[in-house]
């Protein structure tokens, strides 16, 4: 077999390369500019160093004394100290941005780097949508993710303020503090919450995870009469909007008394977790291989043990994982605790809630951003049981 | 449901079924090991097994019943419930059937004496006030007119209190109306009580209930039905005892009547009693009598409303369609269903409104979503996982956190607006309004549902094989042909799906809206909330609350349709 070599040709230094990363080194200096006020100075600023970057990097890419990687390194330093010189340390960090954007464009554009992921018929304009393309997705993966990383260096903030304040942009030590932390450890309404929170969480998930997963297990057998009427009951939870869950409940849980009550707030919150817990275990138990329990009563095994050594630690990670859907459901959720609790239970979210609807202090973005971490914390814990699960079960590891 | 692991007819294994369908196949009976037939021990383990499955499922079935479905039940029912009416003014809305609306004429004398028994009972136990509160959604000004008249409701009646104290002193004790009115078992049974209560001590049981005399409730009808209401109240309400307290005026108006109406009256007793209800009878054509209409309207002008009795017989059904109609901008008033004022009718508009938001919010989902879920479908898995954590992320973090993180983003002082300004685009005292409006509802809620489309999207396109594609390049189509006419065909279930999701998850959403839609951006569950924590209206939260759970029920039936509720994946 003789191996297949594609020779792409270099694309032109002065006719595509240069021009192009000028314009893009001019659309930086245009922002800088009119950032400091002098539009034309930053334009014209930026069209020329950047002109000069692109010309320095190809020339030396071309005598092989860098390699692609290096390019952006290279315009780091020289837009970083550019950065330093007019705007001090946020200046260098600005710049550095900037130049490891125009540091990686010149070389991307001069090695035709570009053409990579497209096919080496396509044409032009085909490689030109190709990389739009992949700047719209790129946009959009920055809307989804931008919001919430914004508010984690918002939430150090020095001032009570929900915005940036100049002394946090020019990376002024002053201009952070961990005193919305240390309001949220300290301030009695917001430990209660916390409190109340971790009261009511764990008790809803114990309830959802032990009666989701018998029912989970009687489901799975192969005769149940009315089986899509009991599933449709058991799922309803899930589908019917909060706010109808929540009015029914409150109007419910008054009549017998339940409404303002520990006890209100767990049932419900445990009846919104079960769907979740009856999904993730049945899905389990999809691939559970019946012949095994047929095999431990076989050799002596009564129904009881079968479950805890057979059954159970095979689908320990879906229970797991519909624990914690049921965990954070009940964690996250606001609606129906303000319904059916009563300002005994407040919990995190709600105080949230409460703090957002009457803006009183960025302590909400403290808990934000500890939220966050803890959403972190889960995500990371439910892929490696999805992997463990699939790999007990055979099945390729995702 | 019937996937091939749980699908009884799939197994090829040594199930029950199939051991059965075996045992009709074969000729002859076929016993088991201990001689019964083998069908039917089948049989019995097949039984056996079904009710192990439902045993398991017992627990949980059970909890939801009464967790969740039983409080939808009661929403569903309290949106057409309106006992209310029947139940506080029941002698009123009995003398109302024979009144029409339409005759123009207030109602007869008769009905308001009724509503003055009705009313004084409903004061002594403050119900009036509810009630009118609850006619108040109705007709404004109802709400005052009750209030108001359950101050002077007690007076209604002295005139005839005093004629006939003046008659005879024995009008004024309670002990002479409860010979009149009790039964004498429990003019026993009280006596042991009181005497049992005077001696003991500790002795903390309640005074036996009141009972009426044999045969009052005919000679003196409208008498014994307010007595025994008086008695009730001042037992239940008040703990006091119908032996020590001087019956309510409008009971001794009521006295009156039932003399008019019936002279012999004393005829059903004897002794003592006889005589000063005879004497009653004898004198009571001759009281000075009440205009008890002139009564009503001298307390409040608005018993002189038709409107208002119009409004208390349209709702005196233990059951309204009221609240639905409301729900959509009509109401009923006594000459039938009409349209709401102008400025009143706001849910069809909000209705609209959630719905045309909604749509926007999808519509944005699939612009944003398509891009990405093709991406991750095209790049290796080891690429793709890495991407897919950050569709995640956002999915499992808290709603608050990023709806919080909106709020900071969109304010005015906000730090979109703040680089704006710093740009120079946006002049410093022209800061957009990004939020408390319908955009900053569309761009917070697109955001925190974009991963219900991204999911199912992806799901679908992985299944599609890139050959198809190839192929149709090959055959000669452009690159847009091949993604219109071959790839995007099969990517439209995972459109589907994702669209109904987002929609249905949009529709009934509060949160957000709550926090970032102002005025302008709020959704049809605002209203619901409203009316239940300020308002109070609930019969109105109710009935719209049941509106949106059957739009959203259709919707998930469909979905269930499209793509199967059991192919819900959590990722």
């Amino acid at each position: 077999m003789s191996e297949l070599t594609v020779d792409t040709p270099r694309p032109s230094l002065t006719g595509f390369t240069l021009p192009l990363t000028t314009a893009f080194g001019a659309f930086f200096g245009l922002i800088a500019g009119s950032a400091s006020g002098s539009v034309l100075i930053g334009l014209v600023a930026g069209a020329v160093i950047a002109a000069a970057l692109a010309f320095g990097l190809c020339t030396l890419h071309g005598n092989k004394t860098i390699r692609r990687g290096h390019g952006k390194w290279i315009g780091a330093a020289v837009f970083g100290v550019l950065g330093l010189i007019v705007g001090g340390v946020s200046g260098l960090l600005a710049g550095a941005l900037i130049g490891i954007a125009v540091g990686w464009f010149a070389l991307w554009l001069h090695t035709g780097a570009y053409r990579d992921n497209v096919p080496i018929y396509a044409t032009g304009p085909q490689v030109l949508w190709h990389n739009t393309f992949l700047f719209i997705c790129g946009a959009v993966f920055f809307f989804l993710i931008a919001p919430i990383l914004t508010i984690i260096p918002l939430s150090f903030n020095a001032e009570n303020f929900f915005t940036f304040t100049p002394e946090m942009i020019a990376l002024d030590p002053e201009g952070y503090s961990l005193k919305h932390y240390n309001d949220f450890f300290t301030n009695p309404d917001w430990q209660q919450a916390l409190w109340n929170s971790v009261k009511i969480a764990p008790a809803a998930t114990f309830i959802a995870v032990s009666l989701g997963t018998l029912a989970a297990i009687g489901l799975s057998q192969s005769h149940v009469p009315f089986r899509r009427a009991i599933m449709a009951i058991m799922i309803s939870p899930m589908i019917v909007p909060l706010i109808i869950s929540a009015a029914g409940m409150y109007f419910f849980y008054s009549r017998i008394g339940l409404q303002g009550t520990y006890v209100g707030v767990v049932l419900a919150h445990a009846a919104l977790g079960i769907p979740f817990v009856i999904i993730t275990v049945t899905a389990t138990l999809v691939g559970f291989d019946r012949s095994l329990t047929r095999a431990a009563a076989n050799m002596g095994a009564n129904p009881v043990t079968t479950f805890f050594k057979v059954q159970m630690p095979l689908i320990l990670p879906g229970v797991i994982s519909g624990g914690l859907f049921a965990f954070i459901t009940s964690f996250d959720e606001v609606v129906v605790v303000i319904f059916v609790g009563s300002a005994n239970q407040q919990t995190l979210p709600w105080q949230m809630f409460t703090g957002l609807r009457e803006q009183i202090s960025p302590t909400i973005l403290a808990v934000a951003t500890i939220l966050v971490c803890l959403s972190i914390a889960l995500l990371t814990t439910i892929e490696l049981l999805r992997r463990r699960s699939e790999k007990m079960r055979g099945l390729s590891p995702g | 449901m019937t996937s091939s692991a749980t699908d009884p007819d799939a197994f090829t294994g040594a199930t029950p079924d199939n051991a059965l369908r075996d045992a009709d196949r074969a000729e002859g009976p076929m016993l088991a090991a201990d001689g019964t037939p083998l069908k039917k021990s089948l049989m019995r383990a097949l039984r056996r097994e079904k009710m192990r499955a439902l045993m398991l499922i017992a627990p949980l079935l059970i909890f939801i019943l009464v967790s969740f479905i039983a409080p939808i039940i009661d929403m569903l029912f309290r949106s057409v419930e309106n006992q209310i009416v029947s139940e506080t003014l029941p002698r009123t809305v009995i003398a109302l059937d024979d009144w029409d609306y339409e005759s123009g004429e207030l109602p007869d004398e008769a009905v308001y004496r009724a509503l003055a028994y009705d009313l004084v009972a409903a004061e002594a136990e403050k119900r009036h006030t509810r009630l009118g509160s609850r006619l108040n959604y109705e007709t404004t000004g109802i709400s005052s007119l009750f209030r108001r008249s359950g101050r002077d409701i007690d007076d209604v009646g002295e005139v005839y209190a005093d004629q006939f104290i003046a008659l005879n002193e024995a009008w004024e004790e309670p002990a002479f109306w409860v010979g009149l009115m009790a039964s004498e078992t429990w003019i026993e049974d009280q006596a042991e009580w009181a005497a049992r209560a005077a001696d003991e001590e500790n002795f903390d049981r309640a005074e036996p209930r009141f009972r009426l005399r044999d045969g009052v409730a005919e000679v003196l009808p409208q008498t014994a039905s307010a007595y025994s209401e008086f008695a009730r109240i001042t037992q239940v309400e008040d703990e006091d005892s119908p032996t020590e307290e001087e019956p309510w005026f409008p009971v001794y108006m009521a006295l009156y009547h039932d003399l008019i109406d019936n002279p012999d009256a004393a005829g059903a007793y004897g002794g003592q009693m006889a005589e000063v209800l005879g004497a009653a009878a004898e004198a009571a054509p001759g009281f000075e009598s009440q205009d008890i209409r002139q009564t009503f309207l001298d307390i409040e002008e608005g018993w002189g409303d038709l409107e208002v009795w119009g409004t208390i017989e349209a709702f005196s059904n233990p059951y309204t369609a009221g609240y639905f109609l409301a729900s959509v901008d009509l109401q009923l008033t006594p000459a039938g269903i009409e349209a709401k004022p102008d400025n009143e009718s706001i849910y069809i508009l909000l209705f609209e409104r959630t719905l045309f938001m909604s749509l926007v919010i999808m519509g944005s989902c699939i612009l944003l979503g398509y891009p990405i879920a093709y991406l991750l479908s095209t790049l290796p898995l080891r690429v793709s996982n890495v991407l897919l954590i950050l569709v995640l992320l956002p999915f499992w973090t808290s709603l608050l956190v990023r709806t919080s993180a909106w709020k900071v983003l969109l304010q005015q002082q906000g730090v979109i607006n703040d680089i704006l300004v710093w740009l120079g685009l946006v002049a410093d005292n022209e800061r957009l309004v990004m939020i408390n409006n319908q955009f900053g509802t569309i761009v917070a809620m697109t955001h925190i549902l974009l991963p219900f489309m991204i999911l199912p999207l992806y799901s679908v396109m992985k299944t599609i094989p890139p050959t198809y594609v190839r192929a149709a390049k090959s055959l000669g189509a452009t690159n847009w042909t091949a993604f219109w006419r071959v790839y995007f065909p099969q990517s439209v279930p995972g459109i589907g799906a994702g669209s109904i999701l987002v929609f249905i998850l949009a529709i009934g959403y509060y949160i957000t809206p709550e926090l970032v839609g102002g005025t302008t951006g709020t959704f049809i569950s605002n209203r619901i909330a409203y009316h239940i924590s300020s308002s109070l209206n609930w019969g109105l939260a109710a009935a719209l609350g049941t509106i949106l759970l059957v739009v959203v029920l259709v919707l998930y039936w469909v979905y269930d349709k499209i793509v199967g509720i059991d192919n819900v994946s959590l990722g």
